[in-house]
């Protein structure tokens, strides 16, 4: 009798652990993710395009560069660390990976016990940036240690106003959510932030937060194919060349969705919802397009100027906005 | 036919090398690469690393000193790849034939390091953006 206990609970936990899996390689992690990132990709390669007055590439385009990469050689350099070389990509695509399976979990079944809150997502979009660092220290190229040296500093400085820009989230919805779902991403979905001045102004530092991140112009400093041979990457070839890209394609879909769920009042996932939800990661995916087409790259130095000295004293404003309109009760402050 | 060789003529990236050029060449290429030609629609992005390109955009007759260089250059793209010899002086030293420094026209210097390296050749002093655009399909086509 015992035995046949024993064996069903062995059972539902293989079970659990196989959906899991399920989840996180298929739907709606990593496959689904992926396609969007092909689509989200073209998307942005289209609409340069298109400003720049030209034709711009093919819809299969993402998807042939990922392939021809994949068949590639891999070259490693002889005085690289080989481990850490060959384990950062890998790193980095399970960040990302782990992060896209929480929100689009989060997205589509808002009510399951905890997959992740805010807390959480910070964590984990942190992740790929200090792979692309560790890789590249990795690499034992002078050009990749220019490149590392410029997104360390790149990522000190915009990872301050990004945090401060969620405090702001949370100091807002702090008065409209039960106190034990304060930091759950599903209930601060449900309010549109954006609507209140220090809303605005925090999804615009968030917003320019997440250019760094994805390495765009004007903040492609550690990526820059002019000034450093492509720093960060140089020495990479082949499949984990491979990795890097789909990885960038993977946090395009992911950031602008996290910061659709935080700011801008959710992915609704039935009719109209959808179709609205869509329509706001799309702006925020055009608006990071627009931003990185009409402006050209700034010095580190100076996106550190900018990223810790005006983003943060707008955040510092925006946190004091919050506070009074929280304290107050007044809605759009 | 072979994907690996499928998916590289849809998406050929080009690393440019200057092996000793006078610079027009060179300025035709960077000017290649412009919107206004937009090269980006058959897939052919500018790289900033041998290792991320497909295709070597050589110019100029190979120097003595630039010899080396571009062998080691050559080392370090992922194979497999296309070297495009663009300009009269990189197909066979154009009017710099019996100069002191010349090494051998572009081609007899890759064939050193890879004989059987596949080598497109663009003639032209310097050969028209137009030009380039049609050799780089052409010789994408028949591989």
């Amino acid at each position: 009798m015992a035995a046949i206990f024993k064996a069903n609970t062995r059972g539902k936990k293989m079970s659990e652990a196989l959906e899991s899996l399920f989840w996180i390689l298929i739907f709606p992690g990593f496959l689904l993710t992926v396609a969007f990132g092909l689509v989200a990709s073209w998307i942005v390669r289209k609409v340069s395009a298109l400003v720049q007055w030209r034709v711009g590439p093919p819809l299969y385009q993402p998807f042939v560069d990922v392939m021809k990469l994949m068949g590639k050689e891999i070259l490693i350099p002889q005085d690289a660390q080989r481990t850490v070389f060959l384990a950062a990509p890998i790193v980095g695509l399970s960040g990302v990976l782990l992060l896209s399976t929480m929100l689009w979990r989060i997205t589509i079944e808002p009510t399951k016990p905890f997959v992740g809150d805010i807390i959480v997502a910070i964590y984990l979009m942190v992740l790929p940036s200090l792979a692309l660092i560790l890789g590249s220290s990795a690499s034992a190229s002078p050009h990749a240690a220019v490149g590392t040296s410029r997104e360390m500093k790149l990522v000190m400085s915009y990872e301050l106003p990004l945090v401060l820009a969620f405090v702001v989230v949370i100091i807002k919805t702090a008065g409209l959510i039960k106190s034990e779902q304060q930091l759950d991403l599903a209930a601060i979905s449900q309010h549109t932030l954006v609507l209140s001045i220090s809303g605005l102004l925090a999804f615009l530092a968030a917003l320019l937060c997440v250019q760094a991140k994805l390495g765009f112009v004007p903040f492609d400093i550690a990526e820059s194919e002019t000034e450093v041979a492509s720093g960060v990457i140089i020495e990479y070839s082949g499949a984990l060349l491979a990795i890097w890209k789909i990885m960038q394609m993977m946090m395009l879909v992911v950031l602008p969705l996290f910061l659709v769920m935080v700011f801008l009042g959710g992915f609704g996932t039935k009719g109209w919802g959808l179709v609205w939800g869509i329509g706001k990661y799309v702006l925020v995916l055009v608006l990071l397009i627009l931003i990185k087409n009409t402006n050209p790259r700034v010095r580190i130095d100076q996106a550190m100027k900018f990223f810790w000295f005006y983003c943060g004293a707008v955040m510092a404003i925006a946190i004091i906005l919050a506070t009074i309109g929280n304290y107050y009760g007044i809605g759009w402050l | 036919m072979n994907w690996k060789i499928w998916s590289l003529k849809k998406s050929p990236w080009v690393f440019h090398v200057n092996a000793g050029a006078c610079n027009n060449c060179d300025i035709e290429i960077v000017d290649l690469l412009t919107p206004k030609f937009d090269v980006e629609r058959f897939g052919i992005k500018l790289v900033g690393s041998p290792r991320h390109a497909d295709a070597l955009l050589v110019t100029g007759v190979g120097t003595r000193q630039a010899a080396i260089r571009l062998r080691e250059v050559y080392r370090q793209i992922a194979k497999p790849c296309v070297v495009f010899c663009i300009g009269a002086c990189a197909c066979g030293t154009g009017i710099f034939h019996t100069g002191y420094h010349v090494a051998g026209p572009v081609d007899q210097i890759i064939k050193e390091v890879d004989p059987n390296a596949i080598i497109a050749y663009v003639p032209g002093c310097p050969p028209k953006p137009e030009a380039m655009i049609s050799g780089i399909v052409k010789a994408l086509s028949v591989l």
